[in-house]
């Protein structure tokens, strides 16, 4: 009965809407799954455990997952790069956290992130200004997939060339995050090989290129540091690059796409925000409970017995959190079901807690705030052609293939 | 009180007094306002100003990043006031339900709301106090006024007390490149509040970042040249400081003086109130129109022993006024109490400095993540086999774990491995406070009282 919950929530057919199914798995905080991974769907029990200093993230502190091919599915380290810090404990994880977050944000960059306003708007202009025919535009192909790769490139400092490269490496390893029970775990993961495989010679080159001649971007800040840690080695810094580069879009895709759907959905809201784009902010943060592009974190282990609600969840075994279904709890907040920007009270777990919450948060916030504002702004009388729309694979990073859309024209 | 109408009275046309106008007394008008008090409503303040914040006061304005007069508190909502600022209260009829002002004003009240706060505690002879260069730091004249020396490039800076806002004066100082002492009477800085074995690791910080840290020693003097600007400070150890600017950072002193002689059970230590904000009276009979919050409140919280607590901390001055706020406009079966886990940060020399629970209750301390050697970890402190409370150097998001053991008793030491608990940290130390009775600055947690009840109680937050 359990089983057949989750393998639901992971099954394709519900993906344009699992948010049912989570209230169903409320019903029961701790989920166990049959001699498999521990699901935790309650807002207060995931907050609690996202502090707690008793779950790591590193696969090492994971029991045997042969026999449970749902946690088998979830992993998506296969020895090409060493651990990012995303699947790394204290004290290596603060250590590369801390190296990363020298070139990006405060203290060291406090105006990383909002020196790329401009940036960020003539990527958002452009794309809007190549939009063809108003009648028929998909707004991930058009959209909202290009303009967080753009980003994240011109973070690091990626050529533009070879962003298409990036698309397909960058796809291949996001699906191999979904624990999806139905595909081939060995094809998927022998793809997912390839992808990182090329991904890491790409970067070691450019890696190599910015050490010889450094510019203002990540890659030749993190390739030259000489802060109080010293520099990161070869390897860190690619496991790290990587975590960046596919971290960076595959989620912001996701947030971007489903803002543009619930708006469209809530054309009340939609109306609001061309009006007056400051309600990009709360419109955003609402969003991240609401539609989180992340939904689950398959990856977590006790390194202890730990009890939760009456629960003991033992050492080593694959522990879920969903972070979704945390955002939709009524317990602690109301009226979960309904998007409502105007709530005040709204701690989401949209970009998880604790020391691993998101590292690019800042940066995906403001993407997601102008390019909303600016879509609002100037698609004229724009409308679904498509709802659902078409989803992707993936039950983690859940988000929309596709988005039809059609507008009367796109306005200066 | 209920059921007669009276509470209905007052929510529509009553009158209600905030004397205090900074943190608490803003939110709790605010508070108010929300919970739809449609009466008149007064705040009274003796600073010139608006409610601002104070914690930049020390940190940003120091530094010249930010100015004084920026850093007005943000206003959740209008509070249709009337506002009596640069008047302090000077005393208080309760009988008459007046309050009286020092411009000879008295104001009228149906409910009042005590959040007076402290002041720095001053350099004890006042003829050395005046001396040109000699400061302290709570005010935004305050913070000018040393904002501005400091901008002058003085040759040295001598701060006398290492508590949270010395230390962060001095840091301040050190990130200006400006050469800097401090005086300390106790072994190390900021023990009163976190014990010698953190206070160790905050000395060797503050060594780290060119600081001439004396501890152990206590000010003997402040010398002033013919014009009266301050030159030298003498220390007990006889030795002499050459120095032009001289920052007194002592601790704090409540706000209750214009209550002598009211009737409230107010004094040096604070206004006595239940845990539901109301004032004590002499008597130790509790009233029901005199509300405290902030940083003069002593309130009774069931986590520790029933001890009546007065916490300087910018959180619980938030979450009190609202408590205050909330329980004036209820009946009695719908007041809340205020159990708020005290929490407070610092930052400085570039580190930043969290805790929650009561450290200064705790007898042990362990290292529960981290190490103390690379001045990144959790130090959690224990307190007859329970976990009392923790400090966290550049660790603070794992803090809320170790709320949670404080708030359901857990056993000290914390039985179960963790990431990055290392070998060390198995072990309890002393956490070696300094003997209560030895004055020093004052931490800025302060235990005084027992109720007269002592159950153990469990303690959930409201989830």
């Amino acid at each position: 009965m359990t089983r057949s919950l989750l393998h639901e929530i992971l099954d394709y057919a519900n993906r344009a809407d699992p948010y049912p199914l989570y209230e169903e798995l409320r019903k029961t905080p701790v989920h166990h799954v049959d001699d498999g991974a521990y699901v935790v769907s309650t807002y207060y029990e995931i907050r609690s455990l996202l502090h707690d200093p008793r779950i790591s993230s590193e696969a090492r502190h994971l029991a045997s997952t042969a026999h449970d091919p749902l946690a088998a599915a979830a992993q998506e380290e296969d020895g090409v790069l060493p651990p990012s810090f995303l699947r790394l404990d204290p004290p290596e994880h603060d250590r590369l956290r801390r190296m990363t977050n020298r070139p990006f944000g405060p203290p060291h960059s406090p105006h990383r992130v909002d020196g790329m306003r401009e940036e960020l708007h003539g990527i958002v202009s452009d794309l809007i200004d190549g939009i063809g025919d108003p009648g028929r535009i998909d707004l991930v192909d058009q959209f909202s997939y290009p303009f967080p790769v753009t980003v994240i490139c011109r973070l690091l400092g990626v050529p533009r060339e070879d962003e298409a490269r990036f698309h397909s490496w960058a796809d291949t390893i996001a699906a191999s995050l979904d624990p999806d029970p139905d595909a081939d775990p060995a094809e998927r993961g022998k793809e997912a090989h390839e992808a990182r495989m090329q991904l890491g010679m790409y970067l070691a080159g450019l890696i190599e290129q910015r050490r010889k001649n450094p510019r203002d971007d990540m890659l030749s800040a993190l390739a030259t540091a000489e802060g109080p840690d010293g520099a990161m080695a070869t390897m860190e810094l690619l496991s790290t690059a990587a975590l960046l580069l596919i971290a960076g879009h595959e989620t912001t895709v996701n947030l971007v796409t489903n803002g543009m759907l619930t708006l469209l959905r809530n054309p009340d809201v939609l109306r609001r925000l061309r009006a007056d784009p400051r309600l990009a902010v709360p419109v955003v943060e609402e969003l991240l409970r609401f539609e989180p592009p992340v939904q689950l974190l398959p990856q977590r282990t006790p390194l202890a017995d730990i009890e939760v609600r009456g629960v003991t969840i033992p050492k080593g075994a694959s522990l879920w959190l969903v972070l979704a279904s945390g955002n939709r709890d009524p317990q602690r907040f109301e009226n979960p079901d309904r998007f409502d920007p105007d709530r005040r009270d709204i701690q989401h777990l949209g970009f998880g807690s604790g020391i691993h919450s998101c590292f690019g948060a800042p940066l995906a916030r403001l993407e997601a705030q102008l390019a909303l504002s600016e879509l609002a702004r100037r698609l004229d009388n724009p409308r679904l052609l498509q709802d659902p729309p078409p989803y992707r694979q993936n039950a983690v990073l859940r988000g929309p293939r596709h988005l039809p859309i059609a507008c009367d024209g796109i306005r200066p | 009180m209920s059921g007669d109408g009276s509470l209905e009275w007052l929510r529509r046309e009553g009158r209600i007094v905030v004397v205090g106008a900074s943190l608490a007394g803003l939110r709790a008008a605010e508070t108010l306002r929300e919970k739809g008090f449609a009466g008149s409503l007064t705040m009274i303040g003796d600073e010139p100003y608006e409610p601002y914040d104070r914690p930049p006061l020390s940190k940003q304005v120091l530094l010249g990043v930010a100015t004084a007069d920026g850093t007005a508190l943000p206003r959740r909502r209008a509070l249709d006031a009337t506002w009596r600022l640069g008047v302090a209260a000077t005393g208080l009829d309760m009988a008459a339900g007046r309050v009286r002002l020092a411009d000879g004003d008295e104001v009228p009240y149906d409910r009042l709301l005590i959040a007076t706060g402290v002041r720095a505690r001053p350099w004890p002879r006042p003829e050395e106090a005046e001396l040109d260069g000699v400061f302290v730091l709570r005010t935004r004249d305050d913070s000018t006024a040393l904002a501005r020396r400091l901008a002058e490039g003085p040759k040295r800076v001598f701060v006398i007390g290492a508590g949270f806002t010395g230390s962060e004066i001095a840091s301040a100082c050190r990130e200006r490149g400006l050469a800097v002492t401090v005086a300390e009477r106790a072994a190390a800085p900021l023990v009163g509040a976190l014990g010698g074995v953190v206070g160790a690791v905050a000395a060797e910080l503050q060594r780290e970042h060119g600081v001439d840290l004396r501890c152990g020693v206590m000010v003997t003097a402040l010398e002033g040249d013919a014009a009266g600007r301050v030159r030298a400070a003498h220390l007990s150890d006889g030795a002499t400081i050459e120095t032009d600017v001289v920052v007194v950072s002592l601790g704090a002193t409540r706000n209750t003086e214009w209550l002598a002689g009211s009737g409230l059970g107010a004094g040096p230590r604070g206004i006595a109130c239940d845990a539901g904000c109301r004032a004590f009276d002499i008597r130790g009979i509790v009233t029901d129109d005199i509300y405290v919050a902030g940083d003069v409140a002593r309130s009774p919280h069931p986590l520790f022993g029933y001890q009546f607590l007065s916490l300087e901390h910018w959180g619980n001055a938030v979450s009190q006024a609202e408590i205050a706020a909330h329980n004036m406009l209820s009946e009695s079966a719908d007041r809340i109490p205020h159990m708020w886990v005290p929490a407070f940060w610092s930052s400085q020399f570039g580190v930043n400095i969290k805790s929650v629970g009561v450290p200064s209750m705790g007898t042990e301390i362990v290292v529960a993540q981290g190490s103390l050697t690379d001045r990144r970890f959790v130090g959690v402190y224990g307190y007859q086999g329970r976990v009392i409370g923790a400090v966290a150097f550049d660790h603070a998001r794992w803090l809320p774990f170790y709320q949670e053991l404080i708030e359901t008793t857990a056993p000290f030491p914390p039985p179960f491995p963790m990431v990055d608990r290392r070998p060390d940290g198995q072990r309890p130390m002393d956490a070696d406070f300094p003997d209560p009775s030895v004055p020093t600055h004052g931490p800025t947690v302060t235990l005084s009282g027992y109720s007269p009840a002592d159950r153990r109680m469990t303690f959930t937050p409201a989830h």
